[in-house]
């Protein structure tokens, strides 16, 4: 058996391209701005987000100023551009007003959730034993409650209230996050490169700030940000349930439910809140799955 | 190798690990991964340790850089003992590092060549300026000039590069010893010997000692100056690379250098010289642990643990077979001869 070789000169190297020389982060950042969908979202998120934050500024009528007179108005109406509800008030002021509250409740008990969750079951699943099994047995007995159970249970027994409120939807985000926490870093743990790590010597802070927080950070912001929307549904629901803000406040899923009488009336109106909350959740989802993408080191 | 001094000594390492949930009491079964293992290594030596997957050769890897606490036995680092305190297994992680089997798996996929080289000594406590120029040099030593390859991600090297990438990093810290584990197992056959090579020269460079871990005889042949065979977390044999090769002592040993395979078509094997796989090293029987699928073995080989015994002809070759060993009480031993037992 003979085997025709021709030398080959090696192929000349290519120099080293620039985006190497940035961090990670940096190149992270540079493939989510090319991402056409992540970067819309963003976009209108940040279009709700600013609506919500400067609400006393550009709504256009006070959203508690009610009229009889001029109760439910379609949409493009004279004055109400998106009509009026049950009790007369302006729909647009009162969707913008209500952004504040919804945003609030779906976004800070996620952010927390993340942050307590996420250091919780990195912790656990890098210590592995007994910290790990503790930590995860009692997150398996939060896992027995349905979670809008779980929230209606604890904001029933701490009493009504936007703070109650804010701390039941904390308490039920938290263990979900730290199981995909937890499992994400027991995956990796006993990757070479973690072992190598500990074998340089390297103190165990500094391998999960610098080698497993960067790999579970994929997982988690993924799963968290999937949790924005089912945040703004359970506080609706809470407040339907009179466990969460209280009518007159204009927020999305207080409106949703007041609104529901209309729905054969006036349906467009009675649409709009849920409207509303799919455009912030449906966002938020596919931010998160651009962010997924962008995490990713290979294109 | 008796006159270099040691650099590392491992007494009696004992690891069993516990069969089912840690959680709800002890558990009666365990695996011997390593069974009252020992051996010392000179400096600038090369220790070749060789024995089918799941003998317990990563184990005792581990064991040595304390990834792996010891049940038992201890490892002694320039004459002086380690692994009783955290700050003593970090001045063995400085003197002693690894190189794992799966190159890709031992990196960071999203750290750069450079990033993941530099960890350790930044980790250590470097300015990060400094561990960033350690690392560059690290990699210009491994043949990866940094100007083409300290940016690049494991995904945008090839196995080889990678694997040059995991020296770089062991080598970053300045260690005396590098353990290899498996580190050239995974690479194709030319990648292979380039990396050998590499090692070759680094070893005479930098003045370092290996122990170097495979299953692959002919590449331990051609790195070791002596061989370590293992069989189910027992030692059969330890001797110069000739003796091991050339005139085995121990029946397994025997028996796996009859099983590589020949170039020449003429010394081809029409059976393999064992057959059958290792028995279970869960709660594993007294005696030889080769006993089960040795050909000449005898009640005494079931019944007895051979400990390891100098080879006649040569007093650095140790083996534990009462077949070779003098006045055993084997059929086929020697006639009695003073015995000599190991340090």
């Amino acid at each position: 058996m003979s085997v025709q070789s021709t030398v080959v000169a090696p192929p000349q190297l290519a120099p080293m391209e620039k985006k190497h020389r940035r961090g990670y982060w940096v190149a992270v950042r540079r493939r989510l701005s090319r991402d056409p969908v992540a970067i819309t979202c963003a976009c209108i998120l940040v279009v709700i987000v600013l609506a919500a934050i400067l609400a006393p500024l550009i709504a256009p009528a006070d959203p508690y100023k009610t009229s009889v007179a001029r109760r439910l108005l379609p949409i493009g109406s004279s004055g109400h551009l998106l009509g009026t509800d049950e009790l007369g008030r302006d729909m647009l002021s009162r969707l913008i007003y209500g952004g504040r509250v919804s945003l609030l409740m779906g976004l800070l008990p996620v952010v927390v959730a993340t942050l307590v969750g996420g250091f919780l079951g990195v912790v656990a699943g890098f210590s592995g034993g007994r910290i790990n099994m503790i930590t995860m047995r009692i997150v398996d007995v939060f896992f027995a409650f349905p979670s809008v159970l779980l929230a209606v249970a604890m904001t029933g027994a701490m009493g009504p209230g936007l703070s109650n409120c804010l701390i039941a939807l904390c308490i039920v985000f938290t263990p979900s996050i730290t199981r995909i926490a937890e499992s994400a870093t027991t995956q990796i743990r006993n990757q070479g490169y973690i072992e190598a790590a500990r074998a340089s010597g390297a103190p165990a802070m500094r391998i999960i700030t610098g080698h497993i927080v960067s790999n579970v950070m994929g997982p988690i912001l993924t799963y968290a940000s999937s949790q924005v929307s089912v945040g703004v549904v359970i506080a609706s629901g809470l407040s339907f349930l009179g466990l969460g803000v209280s009518p007159p406040t204009a927020d999305w899923g207080l409106m949703l439910s007041t609104l529901r009488q209309s729905l054969f009336v006036a349906p467009g109106n009675a649409l709009l809140p849920g409207v509303m909350i799919m455009i912030t959740s449906v966002s938020f989802n596919l931010l998160s799955d651009g962010l997924r993408t962008a995490l990713d080191v290979k294109p | 190798m008796t006159l270099a001094r040691p650099i590392v000594t491992a007494t009696g390492l004992v690891k069993h690990f516990p069969l089912g949930n840690p959680f709800f009491g002890r558990s009666r079964s365990y695996i011997a991964a390593v069974d009252d293992c020992g051996f010392s290594l000179a400096a600038g030596e090369t220790l070749g340790v060789v024995g089918e997957s799941g003998c317990g050769k990563s184990t005792i890897a581990r064991m040595i850089i304390h990834l792996v606490k010891p049940d038992r036995g201890s490892i002694e680092l320039d004459g002086a003992p380690v692994g009783q305190s955290g700050g003593d297994v970090r001045r063995l992680r400085r003197a002693v590092q690894m190189v794992f089997q799966d190159s890709y798996a031992s990196l960071n996929p999203r750290h750069t060549a450079n990033e993941e080289v530099s960890f350790g000594l930044f980790a250590l406590g470097r300015p990060r300026r400094e561990a960033i120029a350690r690392a560059n040099e690290a990699l210009h030593l491994v043949g990866l000039p940094p100007e083409h390859f300290s940016g690049r991600y494991p995904h945008e090297l090839s196995g080889g590069q990678r694997q040059r990438v995991n020296i770089a990093r062991a080598l970053a810290i300045e260690p005396k010893v590098l353990i290899l584990d498996e580190a050239v197992s995974a690479l194709d056959k030319s990648v292979q010997a380039q990396v050998l090579n590499l090692l070759v020269e680094l070893k005479r460079k930098l003045g370092l000692s290996y122990i170097f871990i495979s299953h692959d005889l002919d590449v331990v042949r051609f790195v070791s100056d002596r061989v370590l065979v293992m069989y189910l977390g027992k030692v059969m044999e330890i001797g110069p690379v000739e003796r091991i090769y050339s005139a085995p002592s121990h029946q397994y040993t025997k028996a796996l250098i009859a099983s590589r395979l020949s170039m020449d078509p003429s010394r081809r094997t029409a059976a393999p010289p064992i057959t059958g796989d290792p028995p279970s090293p869960i709660n594993p029987p007294p005696g030889c642990r080769f006993a089960a699928r040795c050909a000449i073995a005898e009640t005494l080989c079931r019944t007895k643990t051979p400990e390891l015994t100098s080879t006649v002809g040569d007093p650095s070759h140790w083996a534990g077979c009462y077949a070779t060993m003098p006045g055993s009480g084997h059929s086929k031993a020697p006639s009695a001869q003073p015995v000599v037992r190991p340090q």
